[in-house]
């Protein structure tokens, strides 16, 4: 079957971009690997209901995407992707192909791994993670629960988890405080979105008139025999152990690029985030044609931002198709390009508040969770010479286990690129082929 | 840990234990409700592991599932009678 474009990812970039493609005529088939549609931002949404305003806009849009007219295939997981826009993916246990004339990959984001020692132990999760079992099955952190690391959505976590009836023993601020010095001069900017900045004062204030302790910490481990039991970490200048069943860790978010980078895309090194994404035009356009990203695959904006960027990348990919003309895609971007100037507006302030600061890991700190390798060993093989992470592989079996590097891939280029005495960037990153989700032999032999 | 009040009706087996969980739930969310943070150990030192993204991405909460190996139980929805086994160790040939 071919259709004029196939959108990866039904979060809030491929629901928009879902509904503005069919608007414009194009036929649209959006596969997904969730049971609903909606990403991380609403995630069975559908089955919560709407609490405030953003729920019961993000509702109305998910209505609008259902009576689109796009087929949407939850539960799928995409592996493989051709140039000439062949989508592979299994779907209820048969493997299926799509032919899009277009693909749009909206992928979203992935939390930045956060490596201490102890980290594999069970119990140790990470916020979004948590937030993903509240959101979907309505669990909550029980008071011997502990939140440790950075970023906007720790804050949004714990403030859901105490509406929810949860509770937490602390939070440990992992963050660099002299950022706060630095952030100042993005004030200016970030106040065109007030709404958004004062949200994160609520939030803060919230989690404070819990009695919940904010504590600024840092050199976390987590310990326990089998599963987590404590955390041990320094604050105000001294240790602290603490008795701990659950430990959940967050330091922001990073584009996923196992699509982009198994399909060749050209990346980029973002300075500010402190991390890779696609190169594309402004209208999601990457270098090997036909491939189009959108939202927080293409580089970390937001929710809402994504939202706004779906859309746009619609307008690009019906006029690439020849359905509209330069100036009714131009016309008709205009309105979304102002509103996401707008939500834009804070992410220089939040990207130097929370900047990720380079790891300094102890030897014995795993890097890679699937094969066991830690930074001793990646350390070891750049003593014997090795380069990048592609080599790496080869030294040590770093990024070869089942999660093809998402766990370790970021981690493992800064502890080579210290050991090297290299800028990050310099490290090549890892070469990501297809099928990059696990397939079984049964799977591919079904396939027509 | 994670908890919630609300138990569900749906019966899941994890190595042969009763566990409910709710429509909606994914099994490792489900497993997680009933207190269970051990879904396996590892092939290389066989050290214990649990679900830690919750999202198919880091294939720690990896199980059989109903005869079906290497399943990612964050992705998967839980259905009444589930059988779920934890895979322990290496893989004999």
């Amino acid at each position: 079957m071919t259709v004029d474009l196939v959108i990866v990812g039904a979060g809030p970039a491929g629901v928009s971009a879902a509904i503005e493609a069919t608007e414009r005529g194009l036929s649209v088939v959006v596969m997904d690997e969730n049971p609903a549609s909606g990403g991380r931002f609403r995630q069975a949404l559908e089955t919560r209901g709407a609490r405030d305003a953003d729920d019961e806009e993000g509702l109305e849009i998910l209505r609008a995407f259902g009576a689109c007219g796009a087929t949407a295939h939850h539960g799928a997981s995409v592996w493989a992707i051709e140039p000439d826009g062949s989508v592979y993916f299994s779907h209820n246990g048969a493997v299926r192909m799509v032919r899009g004339q277009r693909v749009l990959l909206a992928t979203g984001a992935a939390e930045r791994p956060l490596p201490i020692p102890g980290w594999t132990l069970p119990g140790v999760m990470t916020v979004g993670a948590a937030q993903i079992a509240l959101k979907t099955s309505g669990l909550v952190p029980d008071g011997a629960t502990w939140i440790a690391g950075q970023g906007p959505l720790l804050l949004l976590y714990a403030v859901q988890a105490l509406r929810a009836g949860g509770r937490l023993a602390g939070v440990l601020d992992l963050s660099d405080r002299r950022q706060r010095w630095k952030a100042v001069r993005h004030l200016p900017l970030a106040s065109r979105g007030i709404g958004e900045l004062r949200k994160g004062v609520r939030w803060r204030r919230e989690i404070a008139r819990a009695g919940i302790p904010w504590l600024p910490a840092s050199d976390l481990r987590a310990e326990g025999d089998g599963a987590l039991r404590r955390i041990v970490f320094q604050t105000g200048g001294r240790s602290r152990t603490e008795p701990a069943t659950l430990l959940l860790l967050h330091d922001g978010v990073v584009p996923s690029l196992q699509l982009t980078r198994a399909l060749g895309c050209d990346h980029r090194w973002d300075t500010a985030q402190q991390c890779w994404h696609p190169a594309s035009n402004e209208w999601g356009q990457t270098s090997v044609p036909h491939v189009f990203v959108a939202g927080d695959g293409g580089g970390i904006i937001g929710a809402k931002a994504a939202t706004l960027a779906g859309r746009l990348t619609a307008l690009g990919i019906a006029h690439d198709l020849g359905r509209i003309d330069r100036a009714t895609r131009d016309s008709a971007a205009a309105p979304s390009r102002r509103a996401q100037a707008r939500h834009l507006a804070i992410r220089p302030l939040l990207d130097t508040l929370y900047a990720h600061r380079p790891v300094s890991l102890s030897d014995e700190t795993l890097v890679c969770r699937c094969e066991e390798v830690t930074a001793g060993h990646i350390r070891h093989a750049a003593a014997l010479g090795c380069l990048g992470l592609n080599q790496l592989k080869a030294f040590t079996r770093c990024g070869m286990g089942p999660c093809q590097g998402r766990m370790c891939g970021t981690t493992a280029a800064e502890v080579l690129a210290a050991a090297r005495g290299v800028a990050t960037e310099l490290i090549e990153p890892l070469r990501t082929r297809f099928p990059t989700k696990p397939l079984t032999v049964g799977e591919l032999a079904g396939l027509d | 840990m994670l908890t919630r009040s609300e138990q569900g009706s749906l019966i899941l087996y994890f190595a042969g234990r009763a566990v409910t969980a709710r429509e909606g739930d994914s099994v490792a969310a489900a497993l997680l409700a009933a207190g269970i943070q051990v879904f396996r150990t590892t092939a290389i030192s066989g050290a214990p592991r649990g679900p830690f993204c919750m999202m198919g991405a880091c294939f720690e909460c990896l199980a059989e599932v109903d005869g079906r190996s290497g399943v990612p139980t964050c992705l998967t929805p839980a259905r009444n009678g589930m059988r779920i086994e934890p895979r322990d160790g290496a893989r004999g040939i």
